[in-house]
């Protein structure tokens, strides 16, 4: 899993009918300190109800997503924003 | 998923099993803010439905051949969405 920030949001009225209604949030990834890594970034599932500005925890694989969200196991789905961070604590 | 602009078009009458009649386009990766991400890749259409100059999310890796289930098809980027709305703001 990846620490990240939200930065923005993506509403696409075409798209693959299994994402029709899901919130899908641009999430930079940070290091641990908060800063940016680099332009690293990823467009998540939300199922948390994170909102932009927010610290996040982003799984960003296939399986563990699927099974997360109850997908059937060829949904092709694989970046989910699981959790809200409150605090990183690192040296 | 990721953000690129589709920048072509890509025709391969010879194609691997599996691989017929897809749509194939040209996409340049995004950054976040939209700013130029990398190298053009060439990337199936989910969608079916995206053309030149649309802003999209595609997905690469082993999810980017699901867009295609039922097929099997051995590709590794494929369109999700046509973008519509895309907001931005590093600093929120």
């Amino acid at each position: 899993m990846r620490i990240g920030k939200v930065c923005g949001t993506v509403v696409s009225t075409v798209q693959h009918e299994w994402y029709q209604g899901r919130k899908q949030l641009i999430v930079r990834y940070t290091n641990p300190d908060g800063s940016f890594d680099g332009n690293a970034y990823v467009v998540a599932v939300d199922v948390v109800g994170a909102g932009v500005g927010q610290r996040v925890l982003v799984e960003d694989e296939g399986n563990s997503a699927r099974q997360l969200l109850g997908a059937p196991k060829h949904t092709p789905v694989r970046s989910v924003v699981v959790g809200i961070v409150d605090r990183v604590d690192a040296g | 998923m990721k953000l690129a602009r589709v920048i072509g078009t890509l025709v391969a009458t010879t194609k691997a099993e599996g691989m017929d009649g897809l749509k194939m386009l040209i996409i340049k990766p995004l950054n976040a803010d939209l700013s130029a991400g990398g190298d053009p890749i060439v990337a199936t259409d989910g969608s079916a439905q995206a053309g030149p100059d649309d802003l999209v999310t595609y997905e690469s890796s082993r999810e980017g051949a699901l867009l295609h289930h039922p097929r099997v098809v051995p590709v590794d980027a494929a369109i999700v969405g046509i973008v519509s709305q895309h907001s931005y703001d590093e600093d929120a």
